[in-house]
């Protein structure tokens, strides 16, 4: 690891401010040009829980996590505790100076499952019971211990600020630990400064106070700390203009990209922050000078959310709908009518650590054939699989085109991961972005002619129309219909309309351009392809590299059009290989099941991760590197992250 | 343009009612109404559940969305959001409105979209075959009941009225005139106006029959049936709030009236209230060119087909530099 990338890491109990001293962070270092990658990791509870947020930054593109710490800044005990065996030999730990000599097995937060793991531990390592301890035996292992005094430290920002209780800033700890760390890394402080006032810029007084904390501990680790931590932040002169943001961002600004004007939403995490950032950013620019709006709707339930959105749908507005799986789960029936009904309706699916409430705040993609299969009866659909956050941005886009090209519910399969990561991006060139409406019949079209909502057409796909357009009174039903929409249980028009509707697959299927359907990478000519789809996909490319260089040939396929799977294609990359790796955050495979039911060609390794944490670099390139030399099973299973 | 009811009519879908029931008068109404308003076909969207009822869009000749049990009123919501220039009706049973759908029922008051919602209420689900419904009685069995009704009625009016339905009156799908007038009234109304239409079910409902509702069963000393039904407007009953500080006392004097069922059972309008914003109008004060530009009505790319938005502002919060 050059000495010049840094994964630092901030941890506390949750409302203690994690985030914002992650997001200070990141920014400082954004303005600094340097790349950052961010994974967040929480618990399904309002305060108190721990939780963090893993930073790695680097002068060059970072596009996934890995296992290593080299700066740890923990608010709490157990933030240490818990992460103590990430930071690697040279790196280091700020802690608070009173929690030295809390007993680690005390920490309240701790469940039994996990205080059995930390006995564990103090046997197998010989570990005293304070947290003193735990940092004294890290220390044999050249890690650098930074214990800070936060109250003595805020007591006296409290003084200058004319505030004599403490509790009222003890906040600011977060970014005490800032100010620390960037003293460490000798780090210019101005950017650091810069990224905190502009993080509570709308805030007034507090943007003064947090600076005088980040200078104050700054300031203290400058004069206390003189011990030769190894670790830099330098900052580069860079002239590119780079987007610092998450999953859910991404996919917000693509569906305004794409068109979309009515979004309905029933709050659950990791989908409604999405929602809530629309809704906040509800009046949009645009060329022709008149400014556009998106509507956002909390509805009562998910059921309405996406029977709300159909209906806006086929009121011409483009609608979607915002979920992960237990939402998902209550929008089946509605899909299906949607399918039925022929309406371009797009969700958005973030899938998380399932079956039923699950791990709410973690991740996994165990919802792969679920959204494939959701709903009675048979009726198309298009499932999209984004893999980076660049992708949810353009994927979320052309989402739209396609429901209303194919007229049919497209769902946009995201996870967790890549919901709450954040990046480091070029600014997104979304000028080529072309909105295309499909048949899309009006007024004036119709003069003096009879329209048929569900004519039989050679391609499936009928003219559309709007509600509301003159010369075009139409019906829909989620019974059987005939042409004009009415209902029919006549068994030769049901023979008919059932395989119009199905039809329309193959044109999806021809049409949509090769590089949106799958993404090759690496040495594709080798024996050996990685099969994979969504998150997975920055720790397998960024392994792609590392084996490489080690002289190990390795290629990788991405599947993005999951449904209709590119049949033809997959068989085509997959004939003939001799290790087919299927990776996935799943028990069951489920990609690698839909390849062998769709090909008849099925993996033969698998890594597999369904600890509710998104795989890291670190355990991906060492499972792909025992495949490929022989030394592992035929499942690998990873548990790496807290 | 002048419109006649039977322009309304579909003569290509064949009515599959049972003979003699309120779903007729209900699309007799609707159609009456429509004509005497003079609202053109392609500007109506009517929207439907599951059931009888739901089948009411295809004999009516304007757009229709026939769609989930019970999920008429989210459907009709999305409609009227994306578009608020069409005229929505929203269309359910009782059991689609207040057994699978009082969720949506009870949220939709606290929305207050300007559209219109009909309850065709018959007191039994007819298309399954004659279950108990949500406006059944506790104790009646009607002929396919098993065993007499071991739920109470939920007060359709009741609830509409504090759930925040702007607009709430009862009208009798026999009565075909004071059906079209409520149904005038209620498209007329600025806000979410619902009618709880009282209906036979001459198939399966054997009790609430057309024979009781017009009080066959009580004829007065010259053998004259005494009607159960009487109408609130003949009554001088005012349910109009012209000022919030009669909101209150107009709200129980509703539910007051709400409660009378029995021998003497009241139609017409309970509470009318036009000085609640209506959805559109909150919208309106976020976005203040939602009546012009409302979602359906935006341009979204230029003649090129390129997206017309500006994400610039969206970038310009995430920039590192």
């Amino acid at each position: 690891m050059p000495i010049d990338s840094i994964n630092w890491m901030a941890g506390g109990p949750q409302g203690s401010g994690v985030d914002t001293a992650a997001n200070i962070f990141g920014k400082a270092c954004g303005y600094g040009g340097l790349y950052v990658f961010g994974r967040r990791e929480y618990h399904s509870n309002i305060k108190g829980l721990h939780s963090y947020f893993h930073l790695r930054i680097s002068p060059k593109q970072v596009i996934a996590n890995i296992n290593d710490v080299n700066l740890l800044a923990a608010f709490d005990a157990e933030t240490a505790v818990r992460h103590i065996n990430e930071v690697v030999p040279e790196g280091g730990i700020i802690v608070d100076a009173k929690d030295m000599d809390t007993k680690v097995l005390e920490v309240p937060t701790f469940p039994p499952e996990y205080k059995e793991e930390i006995k564990r531990i103090m046997q197998e390592q010989n570990l005293g019971e304070t947290l003193n301890d735990w940092l004294n035996h890290a220390k044999q292992r050249n890690v650098h211990v930074f214990p800070v005094p936060y109250m003595n430290l805020l007591n006296q920002i409290g003084e200058k600020l004319g505030i004599p209780q403490i509790s009222k800033i003890t906040r600011m700890i977060n970014v005490l630990t800032i100010g620390v760390s960037f003293a460490l890394l000798k780090y210019d402080r101005n950017l650091a400064e810069k990224a905190v006032k502009a993080t509570f810029a709308e805030k007034g007084k507090i943007a003064e106070m947090n600076a005088l904390a980040l200078n104050t501990a700054y300031d203290y680790a400058e004069q206390t700390f003189k011990t030769d931590f190894k670790h830099r932040l330098t900052k580069l002169d860079v002239n590119e203009e780079r987007l610092f943001l998450t999953g859910n961002q991404a996919v917000a600004m693509g569906k305004v990209l794409g068109g979309c004007r009515v979004q309905t939403y029933y709050p659950i995490t990791p989908a409604a922050d999405e929602s809530e950032y629309l809704e906040a950013h509800q009046i949009m620019k645009t060329s022709t000078g008149e400014d556009e709006a998106i509507v956002v709707i909390q509805t009562e339930d998910e059921i309405a959310a996406v029977n709300s959105a159909s209906g806006a749908a086929l009121a011409g507005a483009r609608a979607a709908t915002s979920t992960s799986g237990p939402g998902f789960s209550l929008m089946v029936e509605g899909l299906s009518w949607a399918g039925n009904s022929e309406v371009p309706l797009v969700i958005t699916y973030y899938q998380r650590g399932a079956p039923a409430t699950g791990l709410p705040t973690r991740h996994g993609q165990g919802d792969l054939r679920f959204a494939m299969h959701a709903g009675h009866g048979e009726f198309p659909r298009i499932i999209l699989a984004s893999g980076d956050i660049e992708e949810c941005f353009y994927d979320a886009a052309k989402a739209f085109n396609l429901a209303e090209k194919y007229q049919m519910p497209v769902i946009h399969l995201l996870d967790k991961a890549m919901a709450n990561c954040s990046q480091t991006y070029p600014v997104f060139d979304y000028s080529n972005f072309k909105i295309d409406r499909g048949e899309l019949l009006t007024e004036k079209d119709l003069e003096g002619k009879e329209y048929r909502r569900f004519r039989f057409t050679e391609t499936g796909i009928s003219p559309r129309v709007v509600l509301g357009t003159k010369n075009a009174v139409h019906w829909y039903t989620g019974d059987e219909h005939n042409e004009l929409g009415h209902i029919s249980e006549e068994p030769l028009n049901r023979r008919r309309m059932v395989e119009k509707r199905m039809k329309k697959l193959e044109q999806v299927q021809k049409e949509v351009p090769a590089e949106e359907k799958l993404k090759f990478y690496g040495d594709t000519d080798s024996e050996n392809i990685i099969v994979s789809w969504g998150s997975p996909k920055g720790a397998i490319l960024e392994s792609l590299d590392m084996l490489k260089q080690e002289g190990f040939s390795l290629g990788f396929m991405q599947v993005r059009l999951i449904h209709p799977l590119p049949t033809e294609e997959v068989k085509k990359a997959l004939q003939g290989k001799k290790r087919i790796i299927d990776v996935e955050d799943n028990y069951t495979a489920q990609l690698g099941g839909i390849i062998k039911e769709a090909t008849g060609i099925a993996p033969n390794y698998y890594v597999l991760k369904y600890t509710g944490r998104p795989m890291t670099t670190t355990e991906v390139c060492k499972a792909l590197k025992a495949i490929l030399t022989g030394k592992a099973a035929e499942r690998e299973v990873l548990t790496f992250g807290s | 343009m002048v419109l006649k009811p039977s322009d309304f009519r579909v003569p290509e879908v064949f009515a599959d009612w049972c003979p003699g029931c309120g779903d007729f008068g209900i699309m007799n109404g609707l159609q009456m109404a429509f004509a005497e308003l003079g609202l053109e076909p392609h500007r109506i969207v009517m929207v439907s559940g599951i059931g009888c009822s739901g089948k009411e869009p295809h004999n009516v000749k304007c757009n229709g969305v026939h769609t989930l049990h019970g999920r008429t009123l989210p459907f009709a919501m999305g409609i009227k959001v994306a578009n608020p220039e069409l005229e929505v009706i929203a269309i359910g049973g009782d059991g689609d409105g207040l057994g699978i759908g009082a969720g949506h029922f009870v949220n939709a008051g606290r929305r207050n979209l300007d559209m219109t919602y009909i309850i065709h209420n018959n007191g039994v689900y007819g298309l399954t075959k004659g279950q108990a419904s949500p406006t059944l009685r506790l104790g009646l069995q009607t002929k396919a009941l098993p065993k007499p009704n071991i739920n109470e009625a939920v007060n359709a009016i009741g609830l509409a009225v504090i759930s925040g339905y702007t607009f709430a009156a009862r009208s009798y799908a026999y009565d075909v005139r004071h059906l079209k007038d409520t149904i005038k009234q209620a498209i007329q109304h600025k806000g979410l106006a619902f009618i709880d239409c009282l209906q036979p079910c001459p198939t399966y409902n054997n009790i609430t029959t057309k024979d009781w509702y017009a009080g066959e069963d009580r004829k007065d000393a010259s053998g004259k049936p005494q009607s159960r039904l009487y109408k609130l407007e003949e009554t001088g009953f005012d349910p109009v709030v012209h000022d919030w500080s009669e909101d209150f006392q107009k709200k129980m004097a509703a539910m007051d009236k709400a409660r009378e069922w029995g021998d003497r059972i009241p139609i017409g309008v309970f509470y009318k209230n036009e000085l609640e914003p209506t959805f559109e109008e909150r919208l309106k004060d976020r976005i203040p060119f939602y009546r012009e530009r409302p979602p359906a009505k935006q341009k979204l790319k230029d003649q090129n087909g390129f997206s017309t938005v500006d994400l610039s502002e969206f970038m310009g919060e995430l920039k590192t530099s």
